[in-house]
């Protein structure tokens, strides 16, 4: 029942989305047919390739068609891609905003599944070593190294990973130029690097959501009760503590993993990762709205579906939800 | 009760301090208190909150909670040094040897796992059972402990169980690795009469059954005496006397002691009859009320007169909030109607005037959380004198201040006081202040003493006689305690599941014969005779007591 009710919120969340999207992307200074002919942009070859893409008809009309489109299934084709088409003839291969997009989305689900992989379980392990060992040195160092790695720039952190585990000492490769037939143990050894500087960056967040969550929960009568029963210190977190502080680390977790879908570009240009994130800026660039569009709705899904999955952990991570009376 | 000062000494604390840390310095909880326990004896430790009870009771299991510290002194434990134990050495003790027994076995409980999973917990940690032996063995434990399904209450979730119940299936982790020594802090002032009288049944035939020591923490003379074979009575982290059940009973030596006995002595004289043709201030008539689509109240209906006091007894669920909830106009009921000195009230509480509003004043409970933390005395009393009597400036400070003298607080010293300044007894008496503040002819106390510990719940009660007194004021005074009543009550009204079983003047109330469930509400609240409880079990058998009896009526 309540979990019907969010699903159905989010897809209300959505479409509020795509109205957002379509409206700040109609509202970018300039369009496509400016940006591609640049200096040679006369009014009347402008108009023409407005004409041709149907730029020139009301933003409504556009709105609906592309909603309508994207419904289906269709996620246009890029008008780069068209554009390069009606000027070089070719053939009728015309590559959709679809197939552009999806090898380059697989790459950055791949990279943000490694990275989950090692930062999620490495965080939540810290945040209940450092709950476990409150106030002590180990904290203290936990607390100051993930701050200051979250404080950093990504690129800087990037920077000197490279300096150290590829030029120093040359373990990991410094690029991760990723192209199909790989194994999938290449492509790992590639990803390893952008995945060390993306978990320095997502780490701080969780493991001190967890180490708060854990220590909030430490005055509360059943664990003093645990503690009385001789039950060793780290089974009373573990155990006791952790099972009753999953919500709120459920939904940082889930905050964190949207971040990698979404935020890493800076982390790709580095690495010259091809995720969707270069694609994105590329395509803000170039005014290449169908792809902007198609971006920008695959990151909100990516939110709205991670956040609605939180949600629905966390209400199942509570017994009395799980096993009414 | 045997003599058990003649075996041998199981814990022996000599000459314990403890200290526990506020505003960053460390001011003394417990000065210097002396403490033998025999094997098998019962020790009651009685005194009000803040005496250090709960703090000795801990040490004695060489625990301290976070900011609290043994500073000086010995503890022993069957030749055990525990002030100086490695944690390692405790824990090897803790659960095993030495168990707890909480105040609240819903918050003690983890909400996450299932009862059988925390009561093994211990006997696998300690290697004293297997898993499946240790379930076995919880099984059995929890039918001794005369639990309802037994063979399938342990694998229910903790919200998924009863107060009292739980606590039967916490006394009965406690026993799971059968310790020497089990402190029960307080197991049963959570719970109503009816099921308190289960769990001391439970508890006292089970640590009889295994021979196990016991220290057993509360605040109830009436319960110690039950349940312990010696006594010692501790005042702000001094002991003030120490004796044998019997004797600390019937010659207390300490003024102290002799306070504390005497404070359910307090009663009001009876007052004559109302009138036959008075109007009541307050006419509750036919209310059905209900949350959602379930029906909480069925056809209540009671009258209160002025200067009188009815009091509402029921226990918990049994609606007696809920009918103050209709009568302020929070919950509109369903069927019936509420009215004011003959006049009939809008049932919600936004459309009634102003003045209608004012007549009906509330005290809470917890006068911790009634009163908003950030505002000071002045503040909370001023803003009804401000809000209903409409007045400012010099006038409103002055009517303050005349309030806070008929709360019997000094003016100047509370004004400009937060109420995180105050003690518990003083917090009631801001939230009295504030209900007068009104000018109302009708307050409701709800539950406003059993916060409170009972010298100081007998000053607040003296205090509500004597401004019905000077002021004329209708009480409709809720409670589930019987020592309440008899001590202000002029009419009593019981309640149980939502409806009204009985009702009329209190003296005829506590003479025979009575409704049955009225019977069975006096008959268990416990008697300062340490034999009550053996002979209400021999005269009505293990199985009509509390629950089991209150279900058959």
């Amino acid at each position: 029942m309540i979990i019907a009710q969010r699903l159905a919120l989010g897809v209300l969340t959505l479409i509020v989305v795509s109205m957002v999207i379509f409206g700040a992307v109609s509202m970018l200074p300039g369009d496509f047919a400016e940006a591609i002919l640049g200096q040679g942009a006369t009014p009347q070859a402008v108009a023409a390739i407005r004409r041709d893409l149907g730029l020139d008809e009301p933003a409504i009309l556009r709105y609906f068609s592309w909603l309508g489109d994207t419904l289906r299934g269709d996620l246009g084709v890029s008008y780069a891609q068209m554009n390069f088409q009606s000027n070089m003839g070719g053939g009728d291969n015309l590559r959709t905003v679809a197939s552009q997009i999806a090898p380059r989305f697989a790459n950055t689900m791949f990279l943000a599944g490694v990275t989950a992989c090692i930062a999620v379980p490495f965080a939540v392990g810290l945040g209940i070593l450092a709950a476990l060992f409150r106030n002590s040195a180990f904290d203290k160092a936990a607390n100051v190294s993930t701050l200051s790695s979250i404080s950093s720039p990504e690129f800087f952190l990037a920077y000197i990973l490279i300096l150290f585990l590829a030029v120093l000492n040359p373990v990991l490769p410094s690029l991760s130029n990723i192209y199909e037939g790989m194994t999938l143990s290449e492509r790992l050894e590639k990803t390893l690097l952008p995945a060390l500087t993306l978990t320095l960056v997502v780490t701080a967040h969780m493991m001190r959501m967890t180490r708060a969550a854990i220590i909030n929960l430490l005055a509360s009568p059943y664990i003093e009760m645990a503690r009385l029963k001789g039950v060793s210190p780290m089974r009373v977190i573990v155990r006791h503590a952790l099972p009753n502080a999953l919500a709120p680390i459920i939904n940082v977790v889930a905050l964190n993993l949207a971040y990698l879908i979404t935020g890493v570009v800076v982390v790709e240009v580095v690495f010259v990762y091809p995720g969707i994130g270069q694609l994105f800026v590329d395509s803000v660039k170039n005014r290449d709205i169908p792809v902007v569009q198609a971006c920008c709705l695959i990151f909100a899904a990516a939110y709205i579906l991670l956040n609605l999955t939180a949600d629905i952990l966390s209400i199942l991570s509570n017994p009395r939800l799980r096993h009414p009376k | 009760m045997t003599d058990t000062t003649a075996r041998p000494v199981l814990l022996q604390m000599r000459d314990i301090r403890i200290e526990g840390r506020s505003d960053e310095t460390w001011t003394p909880i417990i000065n210097g208190v002396d403490l033998t326990l025999h094997k098998g004896e019962v020790l009651g430790l009685i005194g009000e909150s803040g005496a250090g009870k709960s703090t000795l009771g801990l040490a004695a299991m060489g625990f301290t909670r976070d900011g609290v510290r043994i500073s000086g002194g010995s503890i022993t434990f069957d030749g055990i040094d525990l002030v100086n134990a490695s944690a390692e050495q405790k824990r090897q003790l803790l659960g095993k040897r030495i168990a707890y027994v909480a105040q609240s076995a819903a918050a003690s409980f983890n909400p996450a796992h299932k009862l059988i999973d925390q009561h093994a917990e211990a006997p696998v940690a300690h290697g004293t059972a297997t898993r499946a032996e240790a379930e076995e063995d919880g099984i059995e434990l929890y039918r001794k402990l005369r639990l309802p399904n037994p063979d399938e209450i342990g694998f229910r979730y903790p919200h998924q169980v009863s107060g009292g119940q739980l606590q039967r299936a916490m006394v009965a982790m406690a026993m799971s690795c059968r310790p020497d020594l089990i402190i029960f802090d307080e197991p049963t002032t959570a719970l109503d009469v009816t099921t308190q009288i289960e769990v001391l049944a439970a508890i006292r035939h089970i640590v009889a059954e295994f021979d196990t020591a016991a220290i057993y923490i509360t605040h109830d003379l009436a319960v110690v005496a039950q349940m312990a074979d010696r006594i010692k009575v501790l005042l702000r982290g001094d002991e003030v006397e120490e004796s044998d059940t019997r004797s600390m009973l019937e010659q207390p030596q300490e003024d102290y002691t002799k306070s504390l006995w005497a404070v359910r002595e307090f009663q009001r004289p009876d007052k004559p009859p109302p009138a036959v043709d008075a109007t009541p201030v307050i006419s509750v008539q036919g209310i059905t009320a209900a949350y959602g689509k379930i029906d909480v109240l069925h056809d209540v209906s009671f009258d209160i007169h002025a200067g009188r006091t009815v009091a509402v007894v029921g226990e918990s669920g049994s609606g007696k909030s809920t009918a103050a909830r209709v009568i302020t106009g929070l919950l509109p009921p369903r069927v019936g109607q509420v009215e004011l000195d003959g006049e009939t009230l809008p049932l919600d509480y936004r459309k009634r005037s102003k003045d209608q509003l004012r007549q009906v004043q509330m005290i809470y409970q917890m006068a911790d959380t009634a009163l908003n933390p950030r505002k000071t005395i002045g503040e909370i009393i001023g803003r009804p004198v401000q809000f209903y009597m409409g007045l400012r400036g010099r006038r409103k400070r002055d009517r303050v201040a005349e309030l806070l003298d008929q709360i019997e607080l000094p003016p100047e010293t509370y004004l400009d006081r937060l109420p995180s300044e105050l003690s518990g007894g003083q917090k009631q008496r801001i939230g009295i202040a504030r209900a007068l503040a009104a000018e109302p002819r009708f307050i409701i106390c709800d539950e406003v003493t059993s916060a409170l510990d009972q010298l100081v719940a007998e000053g607040i009660l003296r205090l509500l006689a004597r401004l019905q007194d000077e002021l004329g004021l209708s009480y409709m005074f809720i409670t589930h305690d019987l020592a309440t009543v008899r001590s202000i009550a002029d009419e009593v009204v019981v309640m149980k599941d939502g409806r009204v079983v009985e009702q009329g003047p209190k003296p005829e109330m506590f003479r025979p014969p009575h409704h049955p469930y009225t019977d069975l509400l006096l008959s268990s609240v416990p008697e300062m005779d340490p034999d009550w409880l053996t002979n209400l079990l021999k005269e009505r058998g293990v199985d009509d007591i509390g629950d089991a009896s209150a279900d058959k009526i």
